[in-house]
């Protein structure tokens, strides 16, 4: 095994550079060593102006996604070695406005969550003192798998659609409504209807796929979607044949 | 300056959250504004996986798990803290199962419970191994639908604002920009959770840095318990990354270089072939990286190419129970030690994890410096005391994160707004950060060789055992290291998400914390729980049954003062398990 390893990282200083560019590095290719390691041996080490965003490294937090040889991934859990002999090359999410190297602007997401209801709604609450709301384990397994989304964004960077249609809420955010909706405990569905409805809503969605294979936590937001396409398209019917029905 | 808020929260983990929470539930009128360093859901709950206490089952009682949790404790724990923390923790889970937490459940649907060490009921909730994320989304989807809750995400809490004696708000650095800006309020709960990145070797993510301890100490709030620092016995040998308790609580064995269950050796028991309430895997954290020490020095550990190993053997568990009970073990096995649990035996040591001190705080998250509270890791109440019980901090974070939104809520609706003193103490902060750090030029030093050194000082000094000449050493170490730290410049000159400058903001933290935990260390002569001397290896309750409460001199020293533990229904007796 060769000794180091080139790393290509986007650098982008916006008070001076016009557009992005390439620097390299040469980082010691560790066998153990992820690519969110060799950053951080270039932040200590080598060039304390490189920015890019990491927190729990065990791949939980969400906070690490960047573009590793143009395939979205957590950084975190991206082995160099997977990639030697190199050159390894390290870009900021796609599909995002870059703040800075290899930090993106997500602020995006984090506006359209709201929009979707992502929290329990019902009209009548139990008190406390009566106990938790049952929920056997094939209950909890019908929307399990959407709980388990950890807002990497690493969907949204493989998201063609979001490419273009930055109004298209986006493959996390549809599948944490479905989280809610195939609660047992939850009243919501019906409010979440009209936006997951939308024209921007599920119907962006043209089933392509490559947030389901990105997924970092086997969630499935392309199922959740064409799942919830049917649902949609079910209640449609409804109105139309029984509309004393509808809403 | 930003708009004033009524109640200023720094740290939007699982503390913060539910204090955001409990305020708008207790006064929908009031302006509650989050601040904090990373998005909330990156908050450093999300790592937490074993499972959260709070008594549930008909053969438990109340009484049982303050028994426990005090005696786990070794007595340091205040016992209205903890007969508080019991009664209400069950509420705050089950509170969290109706905001939709998916908590594990029996067939029949009703919420399940495990085995953690410690505990001698069967009393911990959990989401599969992934609580604390669970919990931690949870929590934060749900305080999307307050529209009192103003968040400022990726904003950095340099200092807070204190004038009449009060304090009134925070100066944070706005990352995506770098404006600099005070946030007046007339409350604020710091909820910023613990300090492990001291120490070179932790299971606790890079945010964690002390940032409210640091915060508090530097306005004049006292540090409590800062000795107590709780070792892991099982992480991952180069990444530090957690194994959970749970792998031992569902059966899994510590096994030495000869395959033997050395726990037996340590007086924790014999060991028997499925797991025993309070006995051997299931014993108290401390006590487990104690024996790792020992066996390593009766060389019956194993050599890896990061040190002293021992092995947990979970195969005999099968991979049904390992697939459904501890799946985040299976895969974080897989992905980082390339080892698969159902396979082979997954190698460990311990690893710093928890800070049972922090700010002092009373009953509702109170510190001494009026409009300043705390609760979560960063804050002591105490009800940890020496060495906190596995699964005690989730449902900590809950009950004192609501006691302290309330009684934060209750303070900031009787104060007037902030005036206008506060906001000349943030063009001040402004200019500081300016001068010292962002445009400074001719500095000698850089931020990471000396975070290296100081946590190479702190893992010598403040591990496992200690010792009076060690400390000392460390003490004299650390004012030299800090001094170093006056002179260190940034390469990064930019103001748009100037991480070079968070680092060393970070750095200078973390001297606060590591200080004051060398300080409380050398002064207490004795051992109990997790700090323990081998100059001084009894318990010495005549002298030492009381908080070390370490207070910042306007040199910046530390001067150690105790505070006695409330007694209340269990007199200090001796730790036993396993007999």
């Amino acid at each position: 095994m060769p000794e180091t390893v080139t790393l290509q990282v986007t650098r982008y200083r916006p008070e001076i550079d016009a557009e992005p560019v390439f620097q390299e590095y040469q980082v010691p290719l560790h066998a153990d060593w992820v690519v969110l390691d060799a950053l951080n041996y270039i932040k200590d080490n080598v060039d304390g102006t490189l920015s890019y965003r990491w927190s729990c490294r065990m791949g939980i937090c969400g906070s690490c996604g960047m573009t590793v040889n143009g395939e979205p991934k957590l950084t975190c859990a991206t082995f160099l070695v997977d990639s030697a002999p190199g050159p390894i090359r390290v870009e900021p999410l796609g599909n995002f406005p870059v703040l800075r190297d290899l930090v993106i602007e997500m602020g995006d997401f984090m506006r359209k969550l709201p929009r979707v209801k992502p929290w329990i709604v019902r009209t009548d609450e139990k008190p406390l003192a009566e106990g938790e709301y049952r929920q056997t384990p094939e209950q909890m397994d019908e929307y399990k798998q959407f709980s388990m989304c950890i807002n990497c964004m690493l969907c949204y960077a493989a998201c063609p659609v979001y490419g273009l249609e930055p109004e298209f809420l986006g493959p996390a955010a549809i599948a944490l409504a479905q989280r809610y909706n195939l609660d047992s405990r939850d009243g919501g569905a019906k409010e979440r209807r009209e936006v997951l409805s939308a024209h921007d809503g599920i119907w962006g969605c043209t089933f392509v796929g490559e947030c389901t294979r990105v997924c970092p936590k086997n969630v499935d937001p392309a199922g959740a979607i064409q799942r919830y396409k049917l649902t949609a398209a079910l209640e449609e019917l409804k109105g139309f044949l029984m509309p004393w029905r509808a809403r | 300056m930003t708009r004033a808020h009524d109640v200023l929260l720094v740290g939007g983990g699982g503390a913060g959250l539910r204090a955001a929470i409990a305020i708008a539930e207790s006064n929908p009128r009031l302006d509650i504004a989050v601040v904090s360093k990373v998005y909330p859901m990156r908050s450093h709950t999300v790592s937490a996986e074993g499972g959260a206490a709070g008594v549930i089952g008909r053969d438990d009682s109340l009484d049982e798990h303050a028994y426990d949790t005090i005696s786990g404790g070794d007595w340091l724990s205040d016992q209205d803290a903890v007969e508080a923390f019991v009664k209400e923790a069950p509420e705050e889970l089950l509170r969290l199962e109706h905001w939709g937490c998916p908590w594990s459940r029996e067939r029949d649907g009703r919420i399940a419970v495990r085995a953690f060490g410690g505990m001698k009921k069967m009393r911990t909730w959990y989401a599969a191994d992934k609580t604390g994320f669970h919990m931690l989304h949870t929590l934060f989807q749900t305080t999307l639908k307050y529209a009192s809750i103003a968040r400022y995400d990726e904003w950095f809490v340099t200092k807070l604002l204190v004038d009449d004696g009060r304090v009134q708000g925070a100066v944070a650095i706005e990352l995506m920009s770098g404006r600099i800006e005070a946030i007046p309020a007339k409350a604020v709960i710091l909820c910023t959770g613990g300090c492990g990145r001291v120490f070179p070797f932790t299971t606790n993510a890079n945010i964690k840095n002390g940032d409210g301890m640091a915060l508090a100490f530097r306005a004049g709030a006292p540090l409590k318990d800062m000795e107590f620092v709780q070792y892991h016995p099982t992480g991952l040998p180069f990444t530090g990354i957690l194994i959970t308790e749970a792998a031992r609580s569902e059966g899994g064995y510590l096994l030495n270089k000869d395959g033997y269950r050395y726990l037996q050796d340590y007086d924790l028991g014999k060991p028997e072939p499925r797991p025993v309430l309070r006995s051997m895997e299931l014993g108290p954290r401390d006590r487990l990286s104690q024996a790792f020490v020992k066996e390593q020095e009766k060389g019956r550990t194993l050599e890896g190419p990061y040190g002293p190993y021992v092995n947990l053997d979970l195969r005999h568990l099968g991979e049904k129970v390992i697939n459904t009970k501890l799946p985040f073990v299976r895969e974080l096995s897989l992905k980082y030690q390339n080892i698969d649990p159902v396979k082979e035996m997954i190698p460990v040591r311990p690893v710093v994890h928890y800070m049972m001190g922090g700010v002092h705080t009373d009953l509702n998250g109170a510190t001494p410096l009026p409009g300043l509270y705390a609760a979560g890791e960063v804050a002591c109440v105490s009800i940890n005391g020496s060495n906190r019980l596995g699964s005690n901090s989730l449902p900590e974070l809950l009950v004192f994160g609501a006691r302290a939104g309330r009684a934060a809520a209750d303070y900031a609706s009787r104060q007037k707004d902030p005036g206008p003193a506060v906001l000349l103490q943030g063009v001040d902060e402004k200019r500081r950060l300016e001068h010292e750090l962002l445009h400074r030029t001719d500095g000698r030093e850089r931020v990471a060789p000396l975070r290296t050194e100081m946590q190479k000082t702190m893992e010598a000094s403040a591990g496992i055992y200690r010792s009076g000449p060690a400390l000392a050493q460390a003490t004299d170490k650390l004012r030299q290291l800090r001094e170093r730290l006056r002179a260190v410049a940034l390469a990064d000159h930019s103001r748009t998400f100037n991480t070079e400058l968070t680092a060393a903001l970070e750095l200078s933290f973390m001297f606060d914390v590591a200080e004051a935990i060398a300080h409380s260390a050398l002064n207490r002569q004795e051992s109990r729980g997790a700090h323990q001397r081998t100059d001084f290896p009894a318990r010495d309750d005549a002298r030492f049954l009381a908080h070390s409460l370490v207070h910042r001199g306007a040199d910046g020293s530390c001067r150690v003062e105790y505070l006695p533990v409330t007694i209340t229904r269990w007199p200090p007796g001796e730790r036993v398990y396993g007999r």
